[in-house]
């Protein structure tokens, strides 16, 4: 087992840096995840793995050797595609086996290890069909196998579960998850979708613009994002700016205008400390509010904010709610876990007060310029600005 | 009741539509073959069945000779043509290819140019290197006109291939060499056959360019048929074309599993 090291690795197309000097050290035997919108560099960076795009400059290591010279067919990896690419004149039996009869492999060989294969994706049923009479949830398999059965040092995975349903996607996600614990090579996989990223990996680079933005088991990078791009790319955050106005042991306590000229208070811990006067971005995730339409009693190390709701979305597990608090928005979750204590459920335009532990916030050391959100970050900004506006009508 | 008795007027109409194309299309095939069998010198009366004709077709020398070489420049440039086109398509796969749209345009010119402007060019090339008119020259005539229609044949496959199963095959440990005849060929074949099929029925058929390449002394079918109509003798030429035709029926037939065997044998 190696690790694969990417040094200072970059790649133009025509001038574009699609991939812009990544550094990243991928341990052996971990399940790695390159998540990011499209055009992050992503595919760009995997296929620079597979031998497939010849990097601008940098390295890549697989153990000590490097790589970057080397064409794919000579390369100690595998790759899983997009459209699976399983070759349409070909049973599932002579997919699995090419890359072992291209390697001039003894036939008792090649049959024992494929039959091997096709069993470890139970595909041993369907070994004489072709791609085209096979479901894309089996291409999936045979592609799998297809890939693991030359014993690659590291399997490389470009949005294997895109073309799925969604049901049929967590199926194959799980699947995925025991295939790589019982052959236990690095599989890095890529992917656009945060919550295939989430669940499937154990580590994660979060990608924008060619440039790892963020890097760190998934938990890590959902509850303590490094940046607003992150923050936003991964689950649904509130960002509540605000100038600083103390520290206090582990807390900052933050002033943050409301719109109309008034404030409120909020405190926060802190990793990095910053200066007294100084702007910041606290990330809060909307499952952390408590709501409630009576002012709770809570201890001091609970923020406590008025606000009234704009907005309700049942869905189900959950209901969304969008409270106002002044000019800003806080979108907030909440469970449908438990009995409400009043039988009557929260309504629209009702006063409410939310609440959240001091710990349950993040700092950002960034404020949310408008031009560096993503796709989903503008939307959800702008969304944002247009429901205030309203809202500052009514008030 | 109106409307049924209209819609039947029109199916009538189709059906008589259909009936008078087809007869159009056959009835002088049809006259041909029962000519074939006619037992007269001239065509204009029925004078009893005879096969005659056809032992005189056997018997004759040079109708097995013209048929002879119109096999060899049909097979030949066929391998030639679709073996170039190949080629010339896979070549010109290379989007960045410098003067790929000049080159198409001239690769593209022989198939609106008119066969005798052709012939009397390539005559006329022949004439000027001083070169012999005879085998050589019809083939390579023939090869000229094929590979336009092989390259173009052959592009349109190429045309739909996913690349990504290049890279699959790469990816796979497969050399280029390996992917190309694994993978690549495999997958065009039906268009590398199609392709091949058509250069051997425009060989086979060709009269114009090869009237004009020929020369005295080598003969195709088309060449020697022309000759003796000219001298007046149509009766072996019509059991000729009668064994021509139930060829091409045959061919038609299995045509479709020559193909399928052709490219499970990859």
């Amino acid at each position: 087992m190696e690790e694969i090291r990417i040094v200072n690795v970059s790649k133009d197309f025509d001038g574009f840096m699609a991939v812009d000097g990544v550094n990243l050290t991928i341990k052996p035997g971990e399940l790695f995840s390159f998540l990011g919108p499209s055009g992050c560099g992503k595919t760009t960076l995997l296929r620079m793995i597979a031998g497939f795009e010849t990097p601008l400059n940098g390295k890549i290591f697989i153990g000590d050797q490097d790589i970057v010279e080397l064409p794919p067919y000579k390369r100690p990896v595998n790759t899983i595609f997009q459209n699976y690419s399983l070759f349409p004149h070909m049973t599932v039996w002579d997919n699995v086996a090419f890359g072992l009869k291209v390697r001039k492999t003894p036939l008792p060989e090649i049959k024992e290890r494929v039959s091997e294969m096709l069993n470890l994706v139970k595909m041993d049923d369907q070994h004489s069909k072709y791609p085209d009479q096979i479901s894309g949830g089996q291409k999936q398999r045979v592609a799998i196998a297809r890939a693991l059965i030359n014993n690659p040092k590291v399997l490389l995975l470009d949005e294997p579960l895109a073309a799925l349903d969604l049901k049929l996607r967590q199926h194959m996600l799980i699947e995925l998850m025991n295939i790589h614990d019982a052959v236990g090579i690095t599989f890095i996989y890529v992917t656009h979708d945060q919550s295939e990223a989430m669940s499937i990996s154990d580590r994660v680079a979060v990608m924008n613009r060619g440039k790892i933005v963020q890097e760190g088991p998934p938990d890590d990078i959902y509850e303590r994002p490094s940046s607003i791009f992150s923050a936003y790319f991964i689950g649904e955050t509130n960002l509540i700016t605000g100038e600083v106005i103390g520290i206090e042991d582990e807390y900052v306590q933050l002033k943050c205008p409301m719109g109309n000229g008034e404030f409120f208070e909020i405190d926060s811990t802190f990793h990095f400390r910053p200066e007294i006067g100084s702007q910041i971005t606290v990330s809060l995730r909307p499952e952390k509010i408590a709501i409630s339409r009576h002012k709770p009693k809570v201890a001091d190390d609970m923020n406590v904010v008025k606000g009234v709701i704009e907005d309700i979305l049942y869905l189900g597990s959950h209901t969304q709610y969008i409270v106002t608090v002044g000019k800003n928005n806080f979108r907030v979750f909440d469970q449908h876990k438990r009995v409400y204590f009043d039988d009557t459920a929260l309504d629209w335009e009702e006063e409410v007060w939310l609440f959240w532990h001091d710990t349950d916030s993040w700092l950002i050391d960034e404020l949310p310029p408008e031009d560096r959100m993503p796709a989903e970050g503008k939307s959800h900004l702008s969304k944002i600005k247009k429901q205030s506006s309203v809202s500052g009508e009514q008030i | 009741m109106k409307r049924f008795s209209r819609a039947k007027f029109f199916k009538g109409m189709n059906l008589t539509v259909f009936t008078f194309a087809m007869l159009f299309l056959y009835i002088p095939i049809l006259i041909l073959v029962i000519y074939s069998f006619n037992d007269a010198r001239i065509v204009t009366s029925w004078k009893g069945f005879t096969l005659k004709y056809y032992g005189q077709l056997f018997r004759n020398v040079a109708i097995r000779q013209a048929f002879l070489n119109t096999m060899l420049i049909a097979v030949l440039s066929t391998v030639i043509s679709t073996l170039l086109g190949l080629l010339t398509a896979l070549g010109l796969e290379n989007k960045k290819l410098k003067g790929r749209k000049g080159f198409m345009g001239l690769l593209y010119a022989p198939l609106v140019m008119p066969d005798i402007l052709m012939g009397v060019s390539l005559a006329l090339l022949f004439n000027f290197l001083r070169v012999n008119t005879g085998m050589w020259t019809v083939l390579i005539a023939h090869v000229t006109f094929c590979v336009s229609y092989t390259v173009i044949v052959i592009q349109s496959r190429l045309e739909g291939f996913d690349n990504s199963l290049i890279e699959a095959a790469m990816d796979l440990g497969a050399k280029p060499s390996t992917t190309f005849f694994k993978v690549k060929l495999p997958l065009i074949m039906p268009g590398v056959i199609a392709a091949a099929l058509l250069s051997f029925t425009l060989s086979i058929d060709d009269f114009i360019i090869t009237f004009f390449t020929s020369g005295r002394g080598f003969d195709t079918l088309p060449i020697y048929v022309e000759g003796t109509i000219r001298r007046g003798t149509i009766t072996t030429i019509n059991a000729l074309s009668t064994l021509v035709i139930g060829l091409t029926l045959l061919l038609v037939v299995f045509t479709k599993r020559i193909r399928k065997s052709l490219i499970s044998s990859f």
